[in-house]
This record gives C-alpha cells, structure tokens and sequence, in this order.
C-alpha cells in the first residue's frame, strides 16, 4: 500500500510521522519528495547510498537557422523565452521542458541539452529503503525530481511518501499514485486553515484519507479536531503534545525504536490507516 | 527616439505604474513626432515570468529609453540585451517622467531587483 503523508502548513511533523511509521511497518519504503529540503535522510540514516542525476531538457536556438519569427516566444506558456537583437534568449530556470518550442519551430532552429536539476539518492537503513529526492539550490521546480522518485516506487510492499509541505503542483505529483493520504495537522487556527486547503486537495484527487492529530494538548481547544469533527473528516491518530518525542526527534531519533511507548502509538495508527483505507 | 513607460491605465496623461512587469499598460513616446500610443500588456496576469514577457513588449515597440521606477532581474537581462537604456522613473505622471527625462534631470536605474520568481512553481 502506498501511504502519502502531507499538510498544508510546514513544520506540523510530517517526516516524523512518515519515518516512525515506516518504522512500526517494516520492511518498508520511504520516499522523500520534499526535495527542497529532505530531511528523513537524517533520522533513518540510509547505507550504500547510489546517487543518480535528474536532467530536463532546456532549448537551444541555432542562430544560422534562426529567422527570428518568434513563433516560439509567443507559443511558450512560461514566459522562458524572449528574442532581442537577432537571437533567441532562453531563462533556463523558468523552462518547463515542454519541447513545445521545438516543435513549433518553422526553421528548425531548436535543439535541446540536458540539464541538471538535482539527485535522487537510493539507499537503505536495516528493512526500510530509502529514496531521497534532493533538488539543486536556486532551482524552482521539483517536478521532474518528484517525477523519478515515483519510477523508483514497488507496485507492492508497504511505501510511505513524505510530501512537500503545501498544496501546490509538487504535493500533487507526490500524491498521485498514493491509496491513502495521512494529513498531519496541529492544534492552531493557522494550522486548521492549511489543513483545509489540503483536505480539498485530497478530495479534488478523490483519494481516501485521515486527520492525524499531532501536538495534540488533552483538555484544549484543537481547532483542527474542530475542523475534522465539523467536515465529517476521520481522524486516524493523535499523537500527544510530548516533550519526550520532541527531544528524540530534535536528535533525529526514531521514536518508536526506542520506545515501547511510541511504538504502540503509531502501530495503533497504522492499524488505523490499513483499516481506513479498505 | 522613442522612450517607454508603465503606465495605470489608457488616459492622455496617465500615471506611471509602480510595477513594470504587471503593469497594465506601456506608454510609448516618439521623441521626433512628439506623439505617443499606448499599448496593452499581456504578461500583467502571467503566472510567471511577466518581466521577461513585458521586457519583450517593450523591446518589441522599438524604445531605446525606459523610465522605470523598478525592474527585475530576468527583465532587465531581456531589455539590456537589446539596448534599452533604463532611467530611473519617480511617481507621478508620465508627462511628468517624460519632461524630467528629456530636462537631464533623471538618473539610470541603478537597482536590479531580484524579482518574484519561484512562487506556485
């Protein structure tokens, strides 16, 4: 089964969920599309790391070709191309490799070259594998790191795919193979809010899904308990407000290998999850 | 010689636009036959890269003078690379911006912002 665990604000304890649950239900495969800073890497500490380049292909206008139509400025939706004094200017950062330019091109002045964008780096940690998409800085778009990461994903076996924080193209491209969505959220209004955004996501794609509660204070207000209650949205877990499990993931520490404690917690969820997503 | 500047809106004597990338309209005034025209620009809803797609409108009107309170990174690569001299613009009117220009009383825009790139990519 694949499992998706995303929301929409940052910081509410999405790879610290996805590494613990990936943990309890080992051998497994943990997938970290938050290529604009992976951090699971950190706590499961993968061995025999393979690194492999991710390309996209950028266009290149042959000016001895080149009869400066501009054909190919006006058809790019990205805005990546612009031609001033005889030739063709291309913004590589701003080109999404659509090749539409090259095939509009009347003159066929348009070739296209490689170009890397990051590394998806595989390796293991004892029954857990482990692929980490890592995008180079000052680089925009994830989507075509995203992309390989999913060739990376088994058709069977229990899979955990850490998202991108948000709702935007690169948490959909990290969802969309998944069976199941986990939402982690926290107990502020802010938090409520993108849970909302995420949650409409989720349905958008008609993919099943569950409200993990996390940083959960017993006897206050959750406004994103409040939230799930009211939208009729199941919540899956709720993982307690506990200096113990911050310590422990301040140091990158697994949770539930340490402790027998956090380790019923999140068999319990993922018990949840396996039941929920029947 | 004809000068460019982002304008609000279509009017005789509009106001320069803060914005040069999403501003509505360019202004382009002909030195020689002491008219000007207004231009729509379509790059004002672009998702992205509005600068380069404006920096191409206004490249594409012939102007070799942009009065401009401020410019981007990748718009100003665009309009640099095809000569366009780029002035300092200061709110108010075009007419105002124009007269100031043509007095000697304005400066080249010496700051490069690093424009919005690199939301909702």
């Amino acid at each position: 089964m694949k499992i998706a665990v995303l929301s929409g604000k940052g910081g509410t304890g999405k790879t610290m969920v996805s590494v613990n649950l990936a943990t309890v239900a080992a051998p497994s495969v943990y997938v970290d599309c938050d290529v604009e800073e992976p951090n699971g890497h950190l706590y499961l500490k993968p061995e025999n790391v393979e690194r492999e380049a991710v390309e996209v292909l950028i266009p290149r206008s042959n000016p001895d070709k080149c009869n400066g139509c501009t054909e190919c400025v006006r058809f790019c939706r990205f805005n990546a191309l612009a031609y001033t004094l005889d030739r063709l200017k291309v913004f590589p950062e701003m080109c999404h490799s659509c090749g539409g330019c090259k095939v509009i091109c009347p003159q066929k002045a348009i070739t296209e070259f490689p170009r890397t964008v990051g590394y998806v780096e595989s390796g293991q940690s004892g029954d857990i594998k482990i692929h980490t998409g890592i995008m180079n800085i000052g680089e925009v778009a994830g989507i075509p790191i995203i992309d390989r990461l999913s060739e990376k994903i088994p058709e069977a076996g229990n899979v955990f795919v850490d998202c991108p924080p948000g709702s935007s193209c690169s948490v959909m491209e990290s969802i969309k193979d998944a069976d199941f969505c986990v939402l982690v959220s926290e107990p502020t209004v802010f938090g409520a809010h993108n849970l909302n955004m995420v949650a409409e996501l989720v349905r958008t794609f008609e993919k099943p899904f569950g409200v993990i509660l996390n940083k959960d204070i017993g006897g206050e207000r959750n406004p994103s308990e409040e939230y799930c209650l009211k939208n009729n949205i199941d919540i899956i877990g709720r993982i307690p407000f506990d200096r113990k499990l911050g310590l422990l993931s301040s140091e990158a520490r697994i949770a539930v290998a340490e402790d027998s404690h956090f380790k019923k917690l999140f068999s319990e969820i993922l018990d949840n999850i396996k039941e929920a997503a029947q | 010689m004809k000068i460019a500047i982002p304008v609000n809106n279509e009017s005789e004597n509009p106001d320069i636009a803060e914005s040069l990338g999403r501003a509505p309209f360019y202004m382009v005034y002909d030195t020689e036959t002491k008219t000007s025209k207004t231009i729509y620009n379509p790059a004002q809803d672009s998702p992205s890269g509005a600068g380069v797609k404006a920096a191409q409108t206004i490249v594409d009107t012939g102007a070799k003078i942009l009065l401009t309170i401020r410019c981007g990174d990748k718009a100003f690569e665009v309009l640099d690379g095809a000569g366009v001299e780029l002035m300092e613009g200061f709110v108010g009117t075009a007419k105002e911006n124009i007269d100031a220009y043509l007095g000697g009383k304005m400066s080249k825009l010496e700051t490069i912002h690093a424009g919005h790139h690199g939301h909702g990519a």
